[in-house]
């Protein structure tokens, strides 16, 4: 008998031996949270992302790409990597003005490029599909235009998240949006703050192998 | 914290008393004040010859068949349905919590689950059903609580000792450092890991002596015995006493 | 398996050094005290006991259609082009991942935190074929730059401070000396970021596997499980059968529990779920995925009602946090896979109760990791239905756990049978009190173990049961 079968044929009987047995209920009332609207679920988020290095800004909807090129500059970053064909992405590149700054597309698979993805991109700009306030945590599902490495490998993560795309739970996300039912994309990540570690005696430190900073652009 | 849910009964005419075997042959001024406050507050206390040990010992070495027999011993002490107190979290914790694991599937399973839901803890029944107003004769005092984990996590009596205290004028409660941390005793744990309990309890010691308290009270006589000989022979100036010998020392004398 | 059974063997020695080490007893006290704030703190806005009881109902549901999920979660997960195998023990399951590797002609393996591929001794393993694994969790990294194992499944390095990290990144990989953890990061990010883009195959750990969507969930900190998962040609995730959940919707509460219970957070920075491999558009990402389902003796727990409740556990490690003998002694001195209170529960089963009897006993069941569990797990109940069956000591239940009975011994069973003669019958009991009240001068002052740290108890000159039959003859 192959391992599977056997693995499988073990847990059956063990189960008939026993009888079977019956759960108690999963009563998920716990981890519903009262309503909170708009402005509360904005606040809740910025709570929670803030005391881990999340770096918020509110913006508007028409400015936001004004208000990058001020943070590009500010930070000092050499360049900064955009997706191809978004929306966000084709709107920044129309009005992009910080010409010592280029900004980088790449259509070619992230491994013919690698050299230069780990050691020469400062930044990258994606957007979202909305944020939990709970838990601070920015939801990305990447695609071939927003690759996952995009939120991984630059040292800076510029975020777009539209403030009307706010959940207050990671339950109440995976129920409206029937998640289990739709599918699931190959990859869906939440994101909350910057990569960090403390492995070393409890202390905290920043951007150990993913972004050092996330910074994100909320959209009113 | 705890899983307990408890409903109390109301004030009984009469319980039985279950001293533990640590109280009948090394405290037995435990036994005598826990007798004498149950009788202060009007209740009958019914005494059972014969009783021994709950079995606690050979159970938690996993002699499931030593435990039973000496448990089995016990459970015939108990004919009427008046609730069994006792001046041990621990051994309350026995018979409330392990005897019905114990006798599962035994024809005395039921017995055992009958004796479970009317066992009590001394302090929590003088305080819950017996609501015992204590009045103080003492000079002041500063005493710290160490509340023994079988107390704290399966009888759910961990803030009895203190509201108990509470009640007395001239004692002032002085905290510990992490109170509810185990102070290593654990039975035969104690003999079979020497040098892990003996770090334990000198942590436990010194947190105990360092708090400033004058003395330390606890609800258990395995703590006590560990707590004191570790203190005893270290020359620590701290020393424990049943919380239930406390609480009859300062208020005889006179009721509120 | 012949080096991990002797690691466990000598756990009384190695617990006596540890004890006897103020650095190792420094570290871990320091660690643990923050670990149990921070839990304390992160469930302060919540229903905790309800919160721990939808997350007990959640793992018991999948365990009670563990055969069924697996083979939903197969099926889904073979839909979405992930590879399935499956390994009855840990060999297999290192052959298994030795063979992928072999068939896309790898020579290096960069590894996100996985204590199923520590159980399966994976590095070990491969390194024997010819192929290095390199730990990318800084952590990780650490350890086994020390060639040590984890001493602690969340924070596999706890047991070292700064200065001897730097001082081991210094000694083998030339970083400058400094107590500026920043720096000591920012060089391992350095150092293993050429590994990453030059890894053929990257292996992980699963958190949570979700048979309804076929989804591997996988929770961290660092990114480098991400990276792990995402730059390699190929994934190979190696978990436990256990670790299945019924529903994309189950995964909430326990994802809820697993930070907060681990490290006080109230999420980690990345939850990476996974559904497949890259699909042709897709620009990164694996072109294989694999999934490798480990037994390595759960299907032997699961055979037994009580025992099963072992395999509720989601490795958030508070058990450990809070075991007061843990935070004495350090996770090494287990010689365990598992160390602390799941370990006690978890390894007997895997190694046998004759190759580890000695950790069922090295708890005082205070019971702080039950009620900090956060699925429920009853471990004290388990630590004790272990003692019985390394003692066989339940006539009435026969032992069934591999090794049971190894722990009988003639001479103390004798002294038992003593124990349950005195306390079981009113007339040994009577005489053996007033023997020992009577000769309570004689009594020793030095009782063994007892006495090497503490005064010996004397007994009372009469007992309370002497006293009483006084007071009765003296009323009447």
């Amino acid at each position: 008998m192959n391992a599977r079968d056997a693995i499988l044929q073990r847990l059956y009987q063990g189960r008939e031996q026993q009888g079977g047995f019956e759960p108690p209920a999963s009563d998920f009332s716990v981890l519903q949270r009262p309503h909170w609207n708009k402005t509360k679920k904005l606040e809740r988020f910025v709570q929670a992302m803030s005391p881990v290095h999340g770096e918020i800004h509110s913006t508007s909807r028409d400015n936001w790409h004004l208000l990058l090129q001020q943070l590009v500059r500010d930070k000092g970053l050499r360049n900064l990597w955009i997706g191809n064909g978004t929306p966000h992405g084709s709107f920044l590149a129309d009005h992009w003005q910080l010409e010592q700054v280029p900004l980088l597309q790449r259509t070619q698979p992230v491994n013919e490029w690698k050299d230069e993805l780990f050691n020469d991109v400062a930044a990258a700009l994606t957007g979202s599909l909305g944020a939990i306030a709970e838990t601070g945590s920015l939801i990305l599902w990447p695609t071939p235009a927003e690759p996952r490495v995009m939120s991984l490998v630059p040292p800076v993560h510029f975020v777009l998240l539209d403030s009307d795309r706010l959940y207050a739970t990671l339950h109440e996300t995976i129920q409206q949006e029937g998640w289990a039912k739709n599918g699931m994309p190959t990859n869906a990540l939440l994101i909350s703050g910057p990569s960090k570690t403390a492995d070393i005696e409890q202390t905290l430190a920043y951007g150990v192998h993913g972004p050092r900073e996330l910074v994100v652009l909320v959209l009113e | 914290m705890s899983d307990v849910i408890k409903q109390y009964p109301a004030k009984p005419a009469r319980v039985y008393f279950y001293a533990t075997c640590l109280v009948d042959l090394f405290y037995p001024e435990v036994g005598l004040a826990g007798i004498q406050l149950l009788e202060r507050e009007g209740i009958e206390v019914i005494f059972p010859q014969h009783q021994s040990c709950c079995g606690q010992p050979a159970y938690t070495s996993g002699l499931n068949g030593q435990a039973r027999t000496v448990a089995a011993s016990q459970l015939e002490l108990f004919p009427e349905n008046w609730p069994v107190v006792v001046p041990s979290g621990s051994c309350a914790g026995m018979l409330r919590k392990h005897y019905p694991r114990l006798f599962a599937g035994t024809g005395l399973a039921e017995q055992a689950e009958q004796l479970a839901g009317r066992t009590w803890e001394l302090t929590d029944f003088l305080l819950h059903v017996c609501r015992i107003r204590l009045q103080d004769h003492g000079e002041p005092v500063k005493v710290a609580v160490h509340t023994s984990c079988s107390g704290r996590r399966e009888m759910g009596i961990a803030d009895t000792g203190p509201a108990l205290l509470a009640q007395l004028d001239n004692v002032e409660l002085v905290q510990q450092a992490r109170p509810a941390e185990c102070c290593g005793f654990g039975g035969t744990f104690a003999v079979r890991h020497p040098e892990i309990s003996a770090a334990m309890v000198e942590d436990k010691a010194r947190a105990l002596d360092d708090c400033g308290a004058d003395q330390f009270v606890s609800t258990d006589c395995g703590c006590l015995m560990n707590i004191d000989g570790f203190a005893d022979k270290q020359k620590l100036a701290t020393r424990g006493q049943h919380v239930v010998s406390f609480l009859w020392q300062r208020s005889k004398g006179g009721t509120a | 398996m012949s080096t991990a059974t002797d690691a466990v063997k000598h756990f009384t020695p190695r617990a006596r050094a540890a004890l006897d080490n103020p650095a190792v007893r420094g570290n871990f006290r320091k660690a643990m005290d923050g670990l149990m704030s921070k839990r304390q703190d992160a469930f302060a806005d919540w229903d905790l006991e309800e919160l721990r009881e939808l997350g007990a109902a959640v793992r018991l549901r999948a365990l009670s259609r563990l055969p069924e999920l697996l083979e939903q979660l197969e099926r889904n997960l073979q839909a979405n082009g992930i590879q399935v195998h499956w390994a009855q023990t840990g060999e297999q399951a290192c052959e298994i991942v030795r063979d992928i590797c072999v068939a896309r002609n790898a020579r290096t393996v960069i590894k996100g935190k996985s204590m199923v591929s520590e159980e399966m001794e994976l590095n070990a393993f491969l390194a024997r074929s010819g192929i290095e694994a390199l730990e990318s969790d800084l952590g990780e990294y650490i350890i086994q730059l020390a060639d040590e194992a984890p001493s602690h499944i969340i924070m596999p390095a706890i047991h070292k401070n700064t200065t001897e990290i730097s001082e081991l990144m210094h000694e083998k990989t030339g970083t400058e000396r400094s107590s500026d953890v920043d720096y000591l990061t920012a060089s391992a990010r350095a150092q293993l970021r050429e590994k990453f883009m030059q890894a053929d195959v990257g292996v992980s750990g699963v958190n949570f596997a979700v048979a309804e969507t076929g989804t591997l969930c996988l929770v961290e900190n660092e990114g480098n499980g991400r990276l792990t998962t995402t730059v390699p040609g190929c994934h190979i995730a190696v978990t436990g059968i256990e670790k299945v959940v019924e529903h994309l919707a189950d995964i909430a509460p326990l994802l809820a529990l697993l930070t907060r219970s681990a490290t006080g957070q109230h999420i980690t920075t990345y939850v990476n779920m996974i559904s497949g491999p890259r699909k042709t558009d897709e620009k990164d990402g694996p072109e294989e995925v694999h999934l490798v389902l480990v037994d390595a003796g759960r299907s032997a727990i699961y055979q037994d009602r009580e025992l099963l409740d072992t395999l509720r556990c989601i490795r958030c490690g508070a058990c450990m946090n809070h075991c007061p003998v843990y935070t004495r002694i350090g996770g090494h001195a287990y010689g365990t896979t598992y160390p602390g209170p799941i370990g006690k529960i978890l390894m007997p089963h895997m190694l046998g109760l004759d190759n580890t009897g000695s950790l069922a006993t090295a708890s005082t069941l205070c019971g702080a990791c039950a009620e900090v569990c956060p699925v429920k797990i009853p471990i004290p109940q388990l630590l004790q239905r272990l003692r019985s069956e390394a003692m066989d000591g339940d006539p009435q239940r026969p032992a069934t756990v591999a090794g049971h009975g190894s722990k009988r011994r003639w001479l103390e069973m004798l002294l038992w049978r003593g124990w349950t003669v005195f306390n079981s019958r009113p007339w040994a009991y009577r005489l053996g009190t007033a023997l020992i009240t009577r000769c309570r001068r004689l009594m020793p002052s030095r009782l063994g173990a007892w006495t090497r740290y503490r005064s010996a108890p004397r007994p009372a000159a009469q007992s309370l049961q002497q006293q009483l039959r006084q007071r009765q003859c003296k009323e009447s």
